[in-house]
Protein backbone atom coordinates (compact mmCIF):
# COMPACT_ATOMS: atom_id res chain seq x y z
CA UNK A 1 0.00 0.00 0.00
CA UNK A 2 1.34 3.41 -0.92
CA UNK A 3 1.53 5.22 1.85
CA UNK A 4 0.02 9.08 2.17
CA UNK A 5 1.44 11.76 3.70
CA UNK A 6 0.72 15.47 3.84
CA UNK A 7 2.14 18.16 5.61
CA UNK A 8 0.01 21.19 6.63
CA UNK A 9 2.17 23.66 6.98
CA UNK A 10 3.14 27.54 7.23
CA UNK A 11 6.45 28.35 5.35
CA UNK A 12 8.09 30.35 8.09
CA UNK A 13 7.40 27.83 10.69
CA UNK A 14 10.22 26.72 12.27
CA UNK A 15 8.13 23.97 13.90
CA UNK A 16 7.51 23.24 10.09
CA UNK A 17 10.47 23.34 8.89
CA UNK A 18 11.52 20.24 11.79
CA UNK A 19 9.31 17.77 9.89
CA UNK A 20 10.11 18.69 6.33
CA UNK A 21 13.92 18.28 7.47
CA UNK A 22 12.94 14.69 8.64
CA UNK A 23 10.92 13.70 5.84
CA UNK A 24 13.85 15.05 3.57
CA UNK A 25 16.25 12.53 5.68
CA UNK A 26 13.80 9.85 5.39
CA UNK A 27 13.56 10.36 1.49
CA UNK A 28 9.35 10.44 1.98
CA UNK A 29 7.53 11.90 -0.90
CA UNK A 30 4.71 14.11 0.79
CA UNK A 31 1.98 17.23 -0.18
CA UNK A 32 2.77 20.32 0.94
CA UNK A 33 -0.21 22.36 1.77
CA UNK A 34 0.18 26.14 2.53
CA UNK A 35 -2.10 27.27 5.43
CA UNK A 36 -3.27 30.86 5.28
CA UNK A 37 -3.07 31.26 9.12
CA UNK A 38 -5.88 34.09 9.28
CA UNK A 39 -7.72 31.60 7.29
CA UNK A 40 -7.50 28.29 8.64
CA UNK A 41 -8.71 25.32 6.31
CA UNK A 42 -11.19 22.95 7.43
CA UNK A 43 -8.67 20.37 7.36
CA UNK A 44 -6.80 22.12 9.63
CA UNK A 45 -9.08 22.78 11.90
CA UNK A 46 -10.18 18.70 11.62
CA UNK A 47 -6.86 17.58 12.25
CA UNK A 48 -5.97 19.96 15.13
CA UNK A 49 -8.76 20.30 17.02
CA UNK A 50 -7.34 21.32 20.07
CA UNK A 51 -4.79 23.61 19.43
CA UNK A 52 -5.98 24.72 15.65
CA UNK A 53 -2.00 24.92 14.39
CA UNK A 54 0.40 24.20 12.26
CA UNK A 55 2.59 22.18 11.32
CA UNK A 56 0.39 18.90 11.39
CA UNK A 57 1.45 15.77 9.50
CA UNK A 58 -0.99 13.54 8.19
CA UNK A 59 -0.07 10.01 7.77
CA UNK A 60 -3.05 7.94 5.62
CA UNK A 61 -5.40 9.86 6.65
CA UNK A 62 -4.16 9.97 10.65
CA UNK A 63 -3.27 13.56 11.90
CA UNK A 64 0.23 14.15 14.18
CA UNK A 65 0.54 17.11 15.97
CA UNK A 66 3.23 18.71 17.63
CA UNK A 67 6.71 18.95 15.84
CA UNK A 68 8.68 16.92 17.67
CA UNK A 69 6.17 14.43 17.92
CA UNK A 70 5.75 14.24 14.35
CA UNK A 71 9.40 13.92 13.95
CA UNK A 72 9.69 10.92 16.51
CA UNK A 73 6.44 9.01 14.66
CA UNK A 74 8.26 9.47 11.49
CA UNK A 75 11.52 8.20 13.51
CA UNK A 76 9.39 4.98 14.47
CA UNK A 77 7.51 4.36 11.70
CA UNK A 78 10.43 4.54 9.16
CA UNK A 79 12.79 3.42 11.37
CA UNK A 80 14.87 1.42 9.07
CA UNK A 81 16.03 4.36 6.98
CA UNK A 82 18.69 7.05 8.64
CA UNK A 83 18.15 7.00 12.52
CA UNK A 84 17.62 10.38 13.72
CA UNK A 85 17.67 8.99 17.40
CA UNK A 86 20.29 6.69 19.18
CA UNK A 87 19.64 3.52 20.14
CA UNK A 88 20.97 3.64 23.71
CA UNK A 89 17.94 4.46 26.13
CA UNK A 90 20.05 7.07 28.21
CA UNK A 91 21.72 8.96 24.66
CA UNK A 92 18.06 9.23 23.49
CA UNK A 93 17.00 10.88 26.92
CA UNK A 94 19.12 13.66 26.63
CA UNK A 95 18.60 14.12 23.38
CA UNK A 96 14.99 14.51 24.17
CA UNK A 97 16.16 16.77 27.08
CA UNK A 98 17.63 18.82 24.73
CA UNK A 99 14.76 19.21 22.17
CA UNK A 100 12.49 20.12 24.95
CA UNK A 101 15.07 22.57 25.68
CA UNK A 102 15.14 23.91 22.56
CA UNK A 103 11.45 24.30 22.83
CA UNK A 104 11.37 25.90 26.30
CA UNK A 105 14.06 28.23 25.46
CA UNK A 106 14.88 28.98 21.95
CA UNK A 107 11.49 30.28 20.16
CA UNK A 108 10.49 32.12 23.28
CA UNK A 109 13.19 33.87 23.83
CA UNK A 110 13.40 34.70 20.20
CA UNK A 111 10.27 35.90 19.79
CA UNK A 112 10.88 38.19 23.01
CA UNK A 113 13.60 39.85 21.40
CA UNK A 114 11.35 41.02 18.23
CA UNK A 115 8.36 41.94 19.76
CA UNK A 116 9.71 43.78 23.40
CA UNK A 117 11.89 47.01 23.42
CA UNK A 118 13.83 49.02 26.12
CA UNK A 119 15.09 46.57 29.54
CA UNK A 120 12.68 43.50 28.73
CA UNK A 121 14.29 43.10 25.33
CA UNK A 122 17.53 43.04 26.81
CA UNK A 123 16.84 40.44 29.53
CA UNK A 124 15.58 38.56 26.71
CA UNK A 125 19.09 38.52 24.61
CA UNK A 126 21.05 38.24 27.19
CA UNK A 127 19.15 34.85 28.14
CA UNK A 128 19.18 34.22 24.44
CA UNK A 129 23.02 34.34 24.17
CA UNK A 130 23.71 32.05 27.64
CA UNK A 131 21.00 29.26 25.89
CA UNK A 132 22.92 29.52 22.45
CA UNK A 133 25.92 29.26 25.08
CA UNK A 134 24.65 26.08 26.45
CA UNK A 135 24.00 24.66 23.15
CA UNK A 136 27.46 25.18 21.87
CA UNK A 137 28.91 23.52 25.34
CA UNK A 138 26.63 20.52 24.89
CA UNK A 139 28.18 20.35 21.06
CA UNK A 140 31.07 20.56 22.06
CA UNK A 141 33.50 19.29 19.61
CA UNK A 142 31.15 17.28 17.97
CA UNK A 143 29.97 17.74 13.92
CA UNK A 144 26.55 17.57 15.17
CA UNK A 145 24.57 17.12 18.48
CA UNK A 146 23.98 14.10 17.31
CA UNK A 147 27.61 13.21 17.29
CA UNK A 148 28.42 12.11 13.58
CA UNK A 149 25.30 11.94 12.57
CA UNK A 150 22.95 14.73 12.24
CA UNK A 151 19.72 13.84 14.23
CA UNK A 152 17.12 14.77 16.47
CA UNK A 153 18.40 17.52 18.26
CA UNK A 154 20.18 19.28 15.20
CA UNK A 155 16.81 18.59 13.64
CA UNK A 156 14.71 20.54 16.51
CA UNK A 157 17.25 23.32 16.60
CA UNK A 158 18.61 24.27 13.09
CA UNK A 159 15.36 25.64 11.80
CA UNK A 160 15.09 28.73 14.07
CA UNK A 161 18.71 30.00 12.16
CA UNK A 162 16.55 31.15 9.67
CA UNK A 163 15.12 33.99 12.10
CA UNK A 164 18.16 35.22 13.35
CA UNK A 165 18.53 37.77 10.87
CA UNK A 166 15.09 39.28 12.24
CA UNK A 167 16.40 38.54 15.95
CA UNK A 168 19.73 40.40 15.52
CA UNK A 169 18.14 43.00 13.21
CA UNK A 170 15.45 44.44 16.01
CA UNK A 171 17.75 43.13 18.67
CA UNK A 172 20.54 44.60 17.48
CA UNK A 173 23.48 42.41 18.45
CA UNK A 174 25.53 39.40 16.51
CA UNK A 175 24.65 36.13 17.26
CA UNK A 176 27.93 35.05 14.92
CA UNK A 177 30.37 36.97 17.35
CA UNK A 178 28.77 35.50 20.53
CA UNK A 179 28.24 32.45 19.58
CA UNK A 180 30.76 31.50 16.05
CA UNK A 181 30.81 28.05 17.36
CA UNK A 182 27.06 27.41 17.07
CA UNK A 183 26.93 29.35 13.57
CA UNK A 184 29.82 26.84 12.53
CA UNK A 185 27.59 24.25 13.41
CA UNK A 186 24.45 25.85 11.05
CA UNK A 187 26.63 26.35 8.41
CA UNK A 188 27.24 22.56 8.60
CA UNK A 189 23.69 21.48 8.89
CA UNK A 190 22.96 23.60 5.75
CA UNK A 191 25.72 21.33 3.94
CA UNK A 192 23.20 18.55 3.90
CA UNK A 193 20.78 18.98 1.12
CA UNK A 194 17.89 17.62 3.53
CA UNK A 195 18.38 21.10 5.61
CA UNK A 196 19.36 23.48 2.48
CA UNK A 197 15.89 22.45 0.29
CA UNK A 198 14.05 22.68 3.91
CA UNK A 199 14.65 25.99 4.92
CA UNK A 200 13.46 29.31 3.85
CA UNK A 201 15.98 32.04 2.99
CA UNK A 202 16.31 34.18 5.81
CA UNK A 203 16.27 37.48 4.06
CA UNK A 204 12.44 36.49 3.42
CA UNK A 205 11.85 35.49 7.15
CA UNK A 206 12.96 38.79 8.03
CA UNK A 207 10.57 40.83 5.23
CA UNK A 208 7.88 38.47 6.80
CA UNK A 209 8.78 39.74 10.68
CA UNK A 210 8.59 43.35 9.17
CA UNK A 211 5.14 42.52 7.87
CA UNK A 212 3.88 40.99 11.12
CA UNK A 213 5.35 43.82 13.20
CA UNK A 214 3.41 46.33 11.39
CA UNK A 215 0.53 44.33 11.83
CA UNK A 216 0.58 43.94 15.44
CA UNK A 217 1.91 47.63 15.91
CA UNK A 218 4.82 47.82 17.34
CA UNK A 219 7.16 50.28 15.60
CA UNK B 1 12.79 -6.60 37.96
CA UNK B 2 15.99 -4.15 38.92
CA UNK B 3 19.05 -6.31 38.94
CA UNK B 4 21.31 -5.81 42.18
CA UNK B 5 24.01 -4.02 40.88
CA UNK B 6 21.22 -1.31 39.36
CA UNK B 7 21.74 1.91 41.55
CA UNK B 8 18.61 3.73 41.22
CA UNK B 9 17.80 7.39 42.81
CA UNK B 10 14.61 9.43 43.21
CA UNK B 11 15.11 12.81 43.74
CA UNK B 12 11.92 14.80 44.65
CA UNK B 13 9.76 16.38 47.32
CA UNK B 14 6.75 14.47 48.91
CA UNK B 15 4.21 16.56 47.56
CA UNK B 16 5.28 17.47 44.06
CA UNK B 17 3.04 15.77 41.39
CA UNK B 18 5.95 15.09 38.83
CA UNK B 19 8.23 13.65 41.18
CA UNK B 20 5.42 11.15 41.87
CA UNK B 21 5.13 10.61 38.04
CA UNK B 22 8.19 8.96 38.32
CA UNK B 23 7.77 6.82 41.30
CA UNK B 24 4.79 5.53 40.09
CA UNK B 25 6.40 4.26 36.69
CA UNK B 26 9.52 2.69 38.94
CA UNK B 27 6.37 1.43 41.52
CA UNK B 28 4.79 -0.27 37.98
CA UNK B 29 8.16 -1.69 36.93
CA UNK B 30 9.17 -2.98 40.20
CA UNK B 31 12.43 -0.95 40.20
CA UNK B 32 13.27 -0.54 43.64
CA UNK B 33 15.06 2.75 44.35
CA UNK B 34 16.40 5.45 47.29
CA UNK B 35 14.23 8.76 47.09
CA UNK B 36 15.64 11.80 48.15
CA UNK B 37 14.00 14.33 49.83
CA UNK B 38 14.98 17.95 48.81
CA UNK B 39 13.84 20.75 50.52
CA UNK B 40 13.72 23.52 47.85
CA UNK B 41 14.39 26.36 49.64
CA UNK B 42 17.40 24.95 50.31
CA UNK B 43 18.40 22.83 47.49
CA UNK B 44 21.07 20.24 48.05
CA UNK B 45 24.65 19.75 46.10
CA UNK B 46 23.76 16.40 44.77
CA UNK B 47 20.63 18.17 43.66
CA UNK B 48 22.43 20.96 41.88
CA UNK B 49 25.09 18.54 40.56
CA UNK B 50 22.65 16.66 39.05
CA UNK B 51 20.22 19.29 37.15
CA UNK B 52 22.54 21.84 37.00
CA UNK B 53 20.68 23.40 33.59
CA UNK B 54 17.10 23.28 35.60
CA UNK B 55 17.70 23.03 39.08
CA UNK B 56 14.68 21.29 39.49
CA UNK B 57 12.59 17.98 40.51
CA UNK B 58 12.25 14.99 39.92
CA UNK B 59 15.54 13.87 39.12
CA UNK B 60 16.16 10.28 38.42
CA UNK B 61 19.88 8.92 38.39
CA UNK B 62 20.53 5.54 37.05
CA UNK B 63 23.68 3.75 37.55
CA UNK B 64 25.08 7.56 38.64
CA UNK B 65 23.63 8.83 34.99
CA UNK B 66 21.17 11.34 35.65
CA UNK B 67 17.99 12.17 33.53
CA UNK B 68 15.85 15.08 34.32
CA UNK B 69 11.76 16.36 33.16
CA UNK B 70 9.27 14.19 34.16
CA UNK B 71 8.38 12.69 30.65
CA UNK B 72 11.68 12.33 29.46
CA UNK B 73 12.17 10.21 32.46
CA UNK B 74 9.43 8.05 31.93
CA UNK B 75 9.94 7.13 28.18
CA UNK B 76 13.38 6.16 29.39
CA UNK B 77 12.02 3.90 32.09
CA UNK B 78 9.92 2.10 30.15
CA UNK B 79 12.49 1.71 27.37
CA UNK B 80 15.18 0.21 30.38
CA UNK B 81 12.57 -1.73 32.20
CA UNK B 82 10.33 -2.48 29.34
CA UNK B 83 8.32 -5.63 29.15
CA UNK B 84 5.17 -6.90 30.49
CA UNK B 85 3.98 -3.22 31.81
CA UNK B 86 4.44 -1.08 28.91
CA UNK B 87 4.16 2.78 29.71
CA UNK B 88 3.94 3.45 26.46
CA UNK B 89 1.70 1.88 23.17
CA UNK B 90 4.10 0.43 21.23
CA UNK B 91 1.91 0.80 17.87
CA UNK B 92 3.61 4.09 16.74
CA UNK B 93 0.66 6.19 15.92
CA UNK B 94 -0.81 5.40 19.83
CA UNK B 95 2.61 6.25 20.95
CA UNK B 96 2.24 9.55 18.94
CA UNK B 97 -1.62 9.84 20.81
CA UNK B 98 0.09 9.22 24.23
CA UNK B 99 2.76 11.64 23.80
CA UNK B 100 0.17 14.21 22.39
CA UNK B 101 -2.06 14.37 25.63
CA UNK B 102 0.87 14.02 28.39
CA UNK B 103 2.36 17.25 26.54
CA UNK B 104 -1.05 19.15 26.40
CA UNK B 105 -1.11 17.73 30.40
CA UNK B 106 1.81 19.88 30.93
CA UNK B 107 1.85 22.70 28.90
CA UNK B 108 -2.02 23.36 28.90
CA UNK B 109 -3.46 22.29 31.97
CA UNK B 110 -0.88 22.49 34.89
CA UNK B 111 -0.08 26.60 33.62
CA UNK B 112 -4.06 26.65 33.64
CA UNK B 113 -4.61 25.87 37.08
CA UNK B 114 -1.59 27.43 38.89
CA UNK B 115 -2.43 30.43 37.52
CA UNK B 116 -6.60 29.49 38.49
CA UNK B 117 -5.22 28.87 42.13
CA UNK B 118 -2.38 31.34 42.52
CA UNK B 119 -2.21 34.37 40.49
CA UNK B 120 -1.89 37.42 42.74
CA UNK B 121 -4.46 39.41 40.40
CA UNK B 122 -8.62 38.47 40.05
CA UNK B 123 -8.73 38.99 36.58
CA UNK B 124 -5.97 36.52 35.95
CA UNK B 125 -7.41 33.87 39.05
CA UNK B 126 -10.40 33.57 36.75
CA UNK B 127 -8.94 33.27 32.91
CA UNK B 128 -7.20 30.43 34.50
CA UNK B 129 -9.97 29.06 35.90
CA UNK B 130 -11.63 29.12 31.78
CA UNK B 131 -8.40 27.64 30.99
CA UNK B 132 -8.47 24.83 33.26
CA UNK B 133 -12.10 23.75 32.55
CA UNK B 134 -11.29 23.92 28.52
CA UNK B 135 -8.34 21.62 28.92
CA UNK B 136 -10.41 19.63 31.44
CA UNK B 137 -13.04 19.42 28.33
CA UNK B 138 -10.30 18.08 26.32
CA UNK B 139 -9.14 15.53 28.29
CA UNK B 140 -13.11 14.28 29.51
CA UNK B 141 -13.78 13.96 25.20
CA UNK B 142 -10.38 11.99 25.08
CA UNK B 143 -11.21 9.66 27.96
CA UNK B 144 -12.98 6.34 26.05
CA UNK B 145 -12.01 3.59 28.65
CA UNK B 146 -10.94 2.72 32.58
CA UNK B 147 -7.88 4.57 31.74
CA UNK B 148 -6.03 6.76 29.33
CA UNK B 149 -3.91 4.14 28.59
CA UNK B 150 -7.02 2.22 27.92
CA UNK B 151 -7.70 -1.27 30.42
CA UNK B 152 -4.11 -0.93 32.17
CA UNK B 153 -2.70 3.15 32.98
CA UNK B 154 -0.03 4.72 30.61
CA UNK B 155 1.90 7.64 30.19
CA UNK B 156 -1.36 9.58 30.20
CA UNK B 157 -2.64 8.65 33.47
CA UNK B 158 0.57 8.98 34.92
CA UNK B 159 1.11 12.85 33.87
CA UNK B 160 -2.77 13.34 34.68
CA UNK B 161 -2.38 12.13 37.96
CA UNK B 162 -2.33 15.95 39.16
CA UNK B 163 -6.16 15.90 37.86
CA UNK B 164 -6.90 12.70 40.11
CA UNK B 165 -5.44 13.63 43.45
CA UNK B 166 -4.41 17.45 43.53
CA UNK B 167 -6.41 19.46 41.88
CA UNK B 168 -9.04 18.13 44.49
CA UNK B 169 -6.43 19.68 47.05
CA UNK B 170 -5.91 22.20 45.51
CA UNK B 171 -9.86 23.37 44.66
CA UNK B 172 -10.67 22.68 49.07
CA UNK B 173 -7.97 25.14 49.41
CA UNK B 174 -8.50 28.06 47.61
CA UNK B 175 -12.25 27.87 47.19
CA UNK B 176 -12.48 26.34 43.33
CA UNK B 177 -15.33 24.42 42.24
CA UNK B 178 -13.60 23.13 38.60
CA UNK B 179 -13.91 19.19 38.18
CA UNK B 180 -17.23 18.74 38.69
CA UNK B 181 -18.89 14.93 38.75
CA UNK B 182 -21.36 16.71 36.34
CA UNK B 183 -19.41 18.39 34.27
CA UNK B 184 -16.58 15.74 33.72
CA UNK B 185 -18.10 12.29 34.76
CA UNK B 186 -15.45 10.44 33.03
CA UNK B 187 -12.54 12.46 34.42
CA UNK B 188 -14.50 12.11 38.21
CA UNK B 189 -14.74 8.19 37.85
CA UNK B 190 -11.13 7.94 35.98
CA UNK B 191 -9.90 9.81 39.31
CA UNK B 192 -11.33 7.46 41.62
CA UNK B 193 -10.01 4.28 39.84
CA UNK B 194 -6.54 6.37 39.62
CA UNK B 195 -6.28 7.30 42.62
CA UNK B 196 -6.97 3.33 43.95
CA UNK B 197 -4.80 1.38 41.16
CA UNK B 198 -1.93 -0.03 44.13
CA UNK B 199 0.66 1.32 42.29
CA UNK B 200 -0.44 4.68 42.85
CA UNK B 201 -2.20 4.74 46.12
CA UNK B 202 0.95 3.59 47.65
CA UNK B 203 2.74 6.54 46.25
CA UNK B 204 0.36 9.49 46.82
CA UNK B 205 0.98 11.57 49.53
CA UNK B 206 -1.24 13.05 52.45
CA UNK B 207 -3.77 15.08 51.71
CA UNK B 208 -4.44 17.26 54.82
CA UNK B 209 -0.80 18.28 54.48
CA UNK B 210 -0.86 18.57 51.01
CA UNK B 211 -4.01 21.40 51.57
CA UNK B 212 -2.48 23.12 54.52
CA UNK B 213 0.81 23.37 51.84
CA UNK B 214 -1.43 25.24 49.46
CA UNK B 215 -3.83 27.30 51.67
CA UNK B 216 -0.33 28.41 52.63
CA UNK B 217 0.64 29.19 49.31
CA UNK B 218 -2.90 31.09 48.64
CA UNK B 219 -2.69 32.56 51.70
CA UNK B 220 0.87 34.19 50.74
CA UNK B 221 0.22 35.24 47.34
CA UNK B 222 -3.24 37.12 48.91
CA UNK B 223 -1.76 38.75 51.50
CA UNK B 224 1.29 40.01 48.93
CA UNK B 225 -0.55 41.30 46.88
CA UNK B 226 -2.58 43.80 48.97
Amino acid sequence: MADEVVLLDFWPSPFGMRIRITLAEKGIKYEYKEEDLRNKSPLLLQSNPVHKKIPVLIHNGKPICESLIAVQYIEDVWSNRNPLLPSDPYHRAQARFWADYVDKKVYDLGRKIWTSKGEEQEAAKKEFVEALKLLEEQLGDKTYFGGDNFGFVDIALVPFYTWFKAYETFGNFNIESECPKFIAWVKRCLQKESVSKSLPDPHKVYEFVVEIRKRIGIE
Amino acid sequence: MAKVYEVVKVFGTVGSPFAKRVQIALELKGVQYTFFEEDLRNKSELLLKYNPIHKKVPVLVHNEKALVESLVILEYIDEVWGSDQPILPQQPYHKALARFWSKFIDDKYMPAITKAAFSANKEEREKGSEETVEALEHLENELKDKFFGGESIGVVDIAAGHIAFWLPAIEEAVGLKLLTSDKFPKLHKWGHEYTNHPAVKKNLPQRERLVAFFKARYASIITASK
